[in-house]
């Protein structure tokens, strides 16, 4: 038994040449399998049946076209946020604050919109982005700084400086941003309809979205496996001590990982304010940034399955937005199952690890 | 009490660290355990004291079975084991880790725990204060304070891994005299040691592994140096000689095979790199390293007022005690510790300013004893540290795996291009770690280039370090070990307490003389 157990583990150096369908796809399928179960006992607990709220989870983002735009235009940021998060796990860096970084992009995708209106859209629309990137790639700077030369781990720089980003959000929507008339928690003035991102017909999807999420998604992917600077990203992430014997300009290699994610948050921010809510609320992350950093942990920053995991996670919460009028539970139900799988997939690498010694 | 094993067998992965073992070491008696790197001797150690569990086989203390959940089990039932490394709390105070680690209700109060450690301290010859903090301690001061608490905590058996590295001599003689009354007082000693001249003074009983197997068997003490030679490294290896322990040793060398040409053609025990090779003082050349005035602080030791130049094609020897100022030279001369006063100048360049990538980049290479936490990146292939060693944007995948072959081929290292680093044995992480010196560098300063290899693994280092020499490199390297600096020096620099001695050239190196030396005898008052 044991020996056999012995041979169905991938040699970590030849887990990509070889290695059977049931090495690779375990532990997924475990981590999986516990989340079910975890979600099926909280749902029985609560007296629904947990097919119906499985079939509604699952298959509810999908059920019509509106409900399938939501869901791009939920996965969109994600992506972006998930894959900027690829970046930093690589330098082996805890972004907590991409959170922030992406309320601070939104902050800055704001400036051209307030400065510059008359602007044509399509211009405006760039500097929004470019605005954004740079807003939330300073603000992750501002962390990296904090970890490089005053030694603040980047969880607690990046969890400070979240309140700070928020803070700063809440204070422009009920300060000097606050809509003609009266100052409202429910955000600024919407933006003229003309500069809201181009949707497909009625539908609230935005193509430009989705297509920058998958590009940039490509483009990480690319750097970071097929690059030098994504192998000295790694190294980094992996020993940074050596790293640095061995060449690899260290802190640097971890200002850029940050700087990237920051950057990539930033843009998210932007798609929140141009395409998704067209006015900066203070809750404008609406907790897509702390979804991303599961996605993040769950995929191991393998950029390889950002994208699906993303998709899917996106369409849990999607659905679960209908169990409250068909099954009367509560939506977070998708939060659960999201944690669950998160959970239970680092369980059972943490599991694996001790077998293997 | 007694401590038995039978037919235990632990492996890790593939390899069969211990293998159907079988042994018996009685009570009131010290027993040696003798192994090169990897026969298996850490592993029986472990699974004795409860840090490991065995796959298979029996561990009996005095006849009844144990099955050990963990050190704390095994400390329970009467066995302790000093690493190492010592495990303890450096930000407590001694007295304050003899009590959070005793068991519960086993000393009644401070004072008490006080009492008891002073009392233990006497009895053993140690030197220990109660409140001094743990991290002013040498290590053999946290080692004697180790022992102390593993017997309060009511062990019977101690277990010692390789206790007298990084230990001054008077400690060594200390704990020695320790080890003998407590085996005087009944108790069982097992003593984890490659230095064949401790367990030759000190054991009973010896007992060489072998790749995880015991060879021959458990014999009494004295048994001649060459037999367990040859137990330890096959019968091939130890030839009679005439000499002492050093000789011995040089025996073992040199039957490794594959020596360079200069040795010991006459019969005389020469080594290899030896300074009778006529090339030494021709490719001595310009300097690669210039000091002038360099003082430098790290923790309680400072480094004060050092100048001197290491030419091109020469080897520097650092000796001296752990502590007494080796890896602040090294640290200073690559860049990792920047001078508080005084020039750095490498190949005639200014660099004290330049940090560790400058240094780099002047071709000065480090080469750290901690190779997997320091050196390299464990989890990496061979293919993807020559991917990061090279310059273009992206990285040439062939390229790489095409370096990774050669080195593979150059330096014997057992692996494939794409096994991770840290599933390589030591002496193969120390040629990886050589291999990716890159071919044009001028300075290498290594960090016990040897330390943890055996006799053949570490030949095969010096004979690349040779190389390189050869190639006009200089090279600087801090050994523990006498006879390694003896051998490969053409000068040495002895560490004192912060000090430096002039430097000795070969002709003048001795045992005895650098003994003196690194006990501190004729550095002079003050």
């Amino acid at each position: 038994m044991q020996s056999q157990e012995l041979n169905l583990q991938p040699e970590p150096g030849r887990k990509q040449a070889s290695g059977t369908w049931w090495a690779t796809l375990r532990l997924p399928l475990l981590a999986l399998g516990g989340a079910l179960a975890l979600t099926t006992l909280v749902l029985l607990s609560s007296g629904v049946s947990p097919l119906q709220a499985y079939r509604i989870l699952i298959f509810g983002a999908f059920s019509t076209p509106v409900r399938f735009s939501d869901m791009i235009m939920l996965a969109a940021p994600l992506l972006l946020c998930a894959t900027g998060l690829t970046l930093t796990f690589s330098a082996g860096l805890y972004n907590l604050g991409v959170e922030g970084q992406l309320a601070l992009g939104a902050v800055a995708a704001m400036l051209p919109l307030r400065l510059f209106p008359e602007l044509p859209p399509a211009l405006l629309w760039s500097l929004c982005f470019a605005c954004a990137a740079a807003g939330g790639a300073l603000w992750a700077l501002l962390a990296a700084w904090l970890r490089l030369s005053a030694g603040v781990s980047e969880i607690f720089a990046g969890l400070g400086l979240n309140f700070l980003a928020s803070g700063l959000a809440l204070y422009l929507v009920l300060g000097p941003w606050r809509r003609s008339g009266s100052a409202s928690m429910s955000g600024t003035e919407l933006l003229p309809r003309e500069l809201w991102l181009p949707t497909l017909g009625a539908l609230r999807l935005a193509p430009l979205a989705p297509l920058l999420a998958l590009l940039a998604l490509a483009l990480v992917w690319w750097a970071v496996r097929q690059t030098r600077w994504g192998l000295q990203l790694r190294a980094v992430g992996l020993n940074r001590v050596a790293a640095d014997r061995l060449g690899v300009p260290a802190q640097r290699r971890i200002a850029e990982a940050m700087a990237g994610c920051g950057a990539l948050a930033g843009m998210a921010g932007a798609i929140q304010v141009l395409g998704v809510f067209h006015q900066l609320i203070p809750n404008i992350s609406s907790g897509v940034g702390l979804l991303g950093l599961l996605v993040a942990l769950l995929v191991r920053a393998d950029p390889r399955w950002v994208l699906p995991v993303a998709v899917v996670f996106a369409s849990f919460t999607v659905g679960s937005v209908q169990l409250p009028l068909a099954l009367g539970v509560d939506s977070s139900i998708a939060g659960v199952l999201q944690g669950a799988l998160v959970l239970f997939a680092l369980l059972a690498r943490g599991l694996s690890r001790r077998v293997t010694g | 009490m007694e401590v038995a094993v039978h037919n235990l067998c632990k492996a890790f992965g593939a390899v069969r660290a211990n293998d159907d073992l079988t042994l018996r070491f009685a009570a009131g008696q010290i027993h040696g355990v003798l192994g090169e790197n990897g026969a298996g001797k850490s592993t029986l150690m472990k699974l004795i004291a409860g840090f490991l569990r065995p796959d298979g086989g029996s561990i009996r203390f005095d006849g009844r079975e144990a099955s050990l959940h963990g050190p704390g089990a095994a400390l329970r039932a009467g066995v302790g084991m000093v690493h190492q490394d010592p495990l303890d709390l450096p930000a407590f105070t001694a007295l304050e880790n003899l009590l959070c680690a005793a068991p519960r209700g086993a000393i009644g109060s401070r004072a008490a725990g006080r009492q008891l450690l002073s009392e233990l301290a006497r009895r053993l010859g140690f030197t220990v204060e109660p409140d001094a903090p743990l991290a002013s301690l040498t290590v053999g001061q946290r080692q004697q304070l180790e022992i102390i608490r593993l017997l309060a905590c009511g062990a019977r058996v101690l277990i010692l891994d390789e206790p007298t590295t990084g230990i001054t001599a008077a400690q060594t003689r200390a704990l020695f005299a320790a080890l003998r009354r407590l085996a005087a007082e009944g108790n069982t000693v097992l003593f984890v040691s490659h230095k064949l001249e401790e367990v030759a003074e000190l054991c009973d009983t010896v007992c060489v592994l072998r790749a995880g197997r015991l060879v021959g068997e458990q014999l009494p003490m004295p048994v001649p140096q060459r037999r367990l030679l040859e137990l330890m490294f096959g019968a091939a290896v130890a030839q009679p000689t005439a000499g002492g322990a050093g000789e011995v040793r040089i025996t073992a060398l040199r039957s490794e095979g594959g020596l360079p040409a200069n040795a010991g053609e006459d019969g005389t025990p020469a080594l290899p790199g030896l300074h009778g090779s006529p090339t030494t003082e021709r490719i001595a050349g310009e300097a690669v390293w210039q000091l002038a005035g360099v003082s430098a602080r790290a923790g309680s030791v400072a480094l004060r007022d050092v100048s001197l130049s290491i030419a091109a094609g020469r080897i520097v020897g650092l000796a001296g005690l752990d502590g007494s100022g080796q890896p602040i030279l090294l640290r200073l001369l690559t860049g990792r510790m920047r001078p508080e006063t005084g020039h750095i100048l490498v190949n005639g360049r200014a660099l004290s300013g330049g940090g560790s990538r400058a240094y780099r980049a002047a071709g000065i290479e480090y080469l750290p004893a901690d190779r997997l936490n320091e050196g390299m990146i464990g989890a990496l292939s061979l293919t993807e540290h020559f991917a990061l060693l090279q310059n273009a944007a992206l990285v040439d995948q062939r390229a790489a795996e095409r370096a990774a072959r050669a080195a593979i081929a150059d330096y014997a290292i057992k692996a494939t291009p794409v096994t991770p680093i840290r599933a390589l044995s030591g002496g193969n992480q120390q040629r990886a770690l050589l291999a990716l010196v890159p071919p044009d560098c001028r300075g290498i300063a290594c960090e016990q280039p040897t330390r943890g290899l055996d006799v053949a693994s570490a030949q095969a280092i010096w004979r690349r370090l040779l190389e390189r020499r050869l190639a006009g490199c200089a090279i600087v390297f801090a050994s523990a070990d006498l006879d390694e600096l003896i051998a490969y020096s053409d000068e040495v620099l002895v560490f004192f307490a912060g000090r430096v001695s002039a430097p000795l050239h070969r002709a003048e190196l001795s045992v005895a003389r650098l003994a003196e030396l690194i006990g501190g005898v004729g550095f002079g008052g003050g």
